[in-house]
C-alpha cells in the first residue's frame, strides 16, 4: 500500500512536469497551427538560463524566478525572428525549420556553456525528505514540483476560462481566421501565446534540472512524450493536455514499477527483466493508438 | 566549354602531393562521442589521445602520424557510417575510440572484416566480441564488460554483503554488467531493473522499489551523464545513509564535478585509477592535470594506452605497416608501458589485468578525485575467452 502510494505520487509528479511542457506545445499547435519541434529547446534553454542566474544570484528560487521573464523574452524573440515566417507555410516546412532551430540551440548551448553538462543542486530548504506516512519518506523537492505544477495548472485553467486573453486563446483554437476577421490583433496574441509556452517549457526544464542534470539535447528526449500527450489530449485543449499528462505519467510509472513483477509471475526472471522495459516503452504509444481509434481528435479535441 | 585535363592547377597539385606521399604519415581514426549529452567523455578521450601524441613527439616508428576524429553522435548507425568513412575514404591504418558497446558492435565488421583494418577499442568491451565474435583485427585496451562488475561482486562477496538490488540501462553493456556482477556475487538478488536507454532520466519508480525491497546494497551501472542523475536522485530519495551504493563506471573524473560531495565514500571498481604508482601513469596524470586542470578519466587513460599500443607496434616495425600479420603479431605483444601497469593480451585480444576498488575522496587541494583502496582481483581473464576460437 505504501509502495503503491509512493509510485502514484511519482506518476503525478512526472505527469505535472510533462503537463507544463505539453501546455505550451498544445497552445502553439492548436492556436497558431504551428508544429514546433524546437519546444524541447526552450525547455533546455530554461534550464541553462536558470543555471546561470542561480550562479549569479546564489539562490535557487531567485534564479528560477528571474529565468522565467528571460525565457519569455527569448520566446518573443524566437517567435518574431523565425516562427512568424512559418505560419502561412505547411507543416512540413515548419518541421524542417524548427528542426533546424533544435540544431541551432544545441550548438548555441555548446558555444556558450560548453559540451559538458551542468548541474543544479536541489535548494537547501528542499533537500530533506518529508514523511508522507510514518516510515515512508518522499523527497521534499518532488513535493515542491507537484505543488508548483498544480498551482500553474490552476492558474492556466483560470487564464483560459476566465480572462479576456483566455477567451481569445479559446477562440483562436476553434477558428483562427474568424478572430482575425473580427479585428483582434492576432500577431500580438501569437507572440503572447508563444512566449507563455516558452515560460512553461522553461519552468519544466529548470524544475527537472536538479533531478536530471542540465545537458545539451535534454529537451529532445522528452519532446516526443509531450507530442504524445497533446495528441491523446486533443490538440489545442489545455484540459486535454492535463488529463493526458496525468495518464501518461501513471502509465510510465506502472510500466516501470509493476510490469516486471507482473511478467515474472509467468515468465523466467531473465526474460521478464528484458521484456518489461521493451513493453513499458511501447505502452504509451499503444494507449495513444487506442485513444485515436476511439476518438480520432483526442480526448478533448475539437470535432471536425 | 571544354575542360583541360591537365591544367596548371592539376600539375601544381600533383607536385604538392609528391612529398606528402613520400612521407605517408600513419593515420589513426578515432570514433567517439563529441556532441550531445555525453560529449564530455569524447572530449576527455581526445585530450588523452592528443597528450599521447605529444609524448610521442608526433611520431611513431620514425614516421609522423595523425589522428582523425569522428563523432558517432551517440548513435550506432552513425558510428558505423563514420567507421566506414575512416576505413574507405581516409584509408586509416587503425581505428580506435568507441565508448559504447552498441556503437562498437555496429561498427566492428565494417572495420575489421570489410576493411581488414585493426580496431583498438579504448572502452567498449561487449561480451560478443570477447567470445564467439572475437576477431584477429580487434584489440582492447579496456576490458570485457563483465569484468569490472565481476570485480565489484567479488569484493562485495568477501565483504559479507548479504543482498543486492541491481540497476542498469537496457542495452548491450547494461546486460553484460548485470550478468557480470551475478557471476561473482552469490548473495541474494532482491531485485533487478533495466531502465530505458538512453532517454530515461527519472529513477523515482525504481528507487521506490528499492526502498520496498530493503536490500543490503545497491549495485548500479550508469555511465556518464546518467551517473550524475542517478546519484542526485539516490541522495534526494533519502536512501543515502540507509542503503549503501556500489557502482561501476558511474563515478569518474568527468562526472565528479557535477556529482560533487554526493559521490564521497561511494565505492566502485576499475582497472585503472589515477593514483596507480607506476611511472607511465604518474607522467600521464601529471601532464594531463597541468594542461587541463582536471584529473583524467579511465576513458582517457584507455585512449592514451590505445595510442601507445599502436605506437609500440609501429616502433617495432620501424613504421612499415604494410604486412598486417606482422602488425597483429606486434600488437599482441602489448610491449609498451601501460598506465595501468604492464598487462598481457589473452587469446581473444582482451587484456589480462588487475581490477581495483576505488573510493571518492578530496585531494590536498580540495578537488574531488578517486583513490585506490584495495585490489579486487589480479590478472583477471574474462569469462568469454574460452568461447573464442582464436589461440
Amino acid at each position: 500500500m505504501d509502495y503503491l502510494l509512493l509510485q502514484m505520487l511519482n506518476g503525478v509528479q512526472l505527469g505535472l512536469l510533462m503537463f507544463l511542457l505539453a501546455a505550451g506545445l498544445t497552445l502553439t499547435f492548436g492556436i497558431m497551427d504551428l508544429v514546433n519541434l524546437a519546444h524541447g529547446s526552450l525547455y533546455m534553454m530554461g534550464a541553462y538560463i536558470a543555471w546561470t542566474l542561480i550562479g549569479w544570484t546564489d539562490s535557487f528560487v531567485l534564479g528560477a524566478i528571474l529565468a522565467l521573464p528571460t525565457t519569455f523574452l527569448l520566446g518573443i524573440v524566437v517567435e518574431a525572428v523565425v516562427m512568424r515566417r512559418l505560419y502561412a507555410r505547411d507543416h512540413l516546412d515548419q518541421v524542417l525549420a524548427t528542426f533546424g532551430l533544435i540544431l541551432f540551440f544545441n550548438e548555441l548551448v555548446r558555444v556558450i556553456w560548453g559540451p559538458a553538462g551542468k548541474s543544479i543542486s536541489v535548494p537547501q530548504f528542499l533537500s530533506h525528505t518529508v514523511e508522507i506516512l510514518p516510515g515512508l519518506p518522499y523527497p521534499a523537492y518532488r513535493f515542491a514540483i507537484i505543488a508548483v505544477g498544480a498551482v500553474v495548472a490552476v492558474l492556466l485553467a483560470w487564464l483560459v476560462a476566465r480572462t479576456r486573453v483566455g477567451m481569445l486563446i479559446r477562440a483562436g483554437a476553434s477558428n483562427r481566421r474568424m478572430i482575425a476577421a473580427l479585428g483582434i490583433n492576432i500577431e500580438l496574441l501569437f507572440s503572447l501565446v508563444f512566449g507563455l509556452g516558452a515560460v512553461f517549457a522553461a519552468l519544466a526544464g529548470l524544475m527537472a534540472a536538479p533531478l536530471t542534470s542540465v545537458k545539451i539535447g535534454m529537451g529532445d528526449d522528452i519532446l516526443i512524450l509531450a507530442f504524445v500527450i497533446i495528441v491523446i489530449g486533443g490538440i489545442g485543449s489545455i484540459k486535454g493536455a492535463f488529463v493526458a499528462a496525468m495518464l501518461v505519467g501513471q502509465i510510465d510509472i506502472v510500466g516501470r514499477a509493476f510490469l516486471p513483477d507482473f511478467l515474472k509471475t509467468f515468465m523466467s526472471t531473465a526474460a521478464a527483466s528484458s521484456a518489461a522495459p521493451a513493453i513499458s516503452q511501447v505502452l504509451v504509444y499503444v494507449v495513444m493508438a487506442g485513444v485515436l481509434i476511439w476518438r480520432p481528435t483526442g480526448l478533448f479535441g475539437q470535432r471536425t | 566549354m571544354k575542360t583541360k585535363l591537365f591544367g596548371p592547377t592539376t600539375i601544381v597539385a600533383l607536385a604538392l602531393s609528391l612529398p606528402a606521399m613520400a612521407q605517408s604519415p600513419i593515420k589513426i581514426g578515432f570514433v567517439s562521442t563529441f556532441s550531445g549529452p555525453q560529449a564530455a567523455i569524447g572530449e576527455d578521450m581526445r585530450r588523452s589521445a592528443e597528450l599521447a601524441k605529444e609524448h610521442l613527439g608526433g611520431k611513431m616508428g620514425g614516421k609522423p602520424f595523425e589522428i582523425v576524429y569522428e563523432d558517432d553522435t551517440f548513435k550506432p548507425d552513425v558510428g558505423k557510417q563514420k567507421s566506414e568513412k575512416l576505413v574507405q575514404q581516409d584509408k586509416v591504418n587503425f581505428v580506435t575510440g568507441y565508448i559504447w558497446s552498441n556503437v562498437l558492435l555496429a561498427s566492428l565488421k565494417a572495420v575489421t572484416d570489410e576493411g581488414d583494418t585493426i580496431l583498438v577499442s579504448a572502452n567498449a568491451g561487449p561480451s560478443q566480441i570477447a567470445g564467439n565474435l572475437c576477431n584477429k583485427n580487434f584489440f582492447s585496451t579496456s576490458w570485457n564488460n563483465d569484468q569490472t562488475p565481476m570485480a565489484m561482486g567479488e569484493y562485495l562477496q568477501k565483504k559479507g554483503v548479504k543482498s543486492l538490488y541491481l540497476m542498469a540501462p537496457n542495452y548491450a553493456a547494461g546486460k553484460d554488467m548485470m550478468a557480470g556482477v551475478k557471476r561473482t556475487f552469490k548473495g541474494e538478488i532482491k531485485g533487478e531493473d533495466f531502465t530505458k536507454w538512453p532517454d530515461q532520466l527519472d529513477f523515482s519508480a525504481e528507487l521506490a522499489k528499492i526502498r520496498a525491497a530493503k536490500p543490503d546494497g545497491i549495485f548500479i551501472f550508469y555511465p556518464g551523464a546518467h551517473g550524475v542523475q542517478f546519484l542526485t536522485q539516490y541522495a534526494a530519495s533519502g536512501l543515502k545513509g540507509q542503503v549503501p551504493l556500489y557502482q561501476v563506471f558511474s563515478i569518474d573524473a568527468i562526472t565528479l564535478p557535477q556529482q560533487k560531495d554526493l559521490a564521497l565514500g561511494i565505492l566502485g571498481a576499475q582497472e585503472w585509477v589515477n593514483d596507480l604508482p607506476n611511472d607511465a601513469n604518474k607522467k600521464y596524470v601529471a601532464d594531463f592535470k597541468k594542461k587541463h586542470g582536471t584529473y583524467p578519466s579511465f576513458y582517457g587513460a584507455q585512449s592514451y594506452d590505445a595510442i601507445m599500443l599502436i605506437a609500440s607496434a609501429a616502433e617495432a616495425l620501424k613504421g612499415d605497416l604494410s604486412n598486417k600479420d606482422k602488425v597483429r603479431a606486434e600488437m599482441k605483444k602489448a610491449n609498451f608501458k601501460s598506465v595501468r601497469g604492464d598487462f598481457k593480451f589473452g587469446n581473444n585480444n582482451f587484456p589480462i589485468e588487475n581490477f581495483y576498488i576505488q573510493d571518492t575522496v578530496k585531494d590536498a587541494a580540495g578537488m574531488l578525485t578517486l583513490k585506490t583502496v584495495a585490489t579486487a582481483v589480479t590478472a583477471a581473464v574474462d569469462p568469454y575467452a574460452s568461447k573464442c576460437p582464436m589461440k
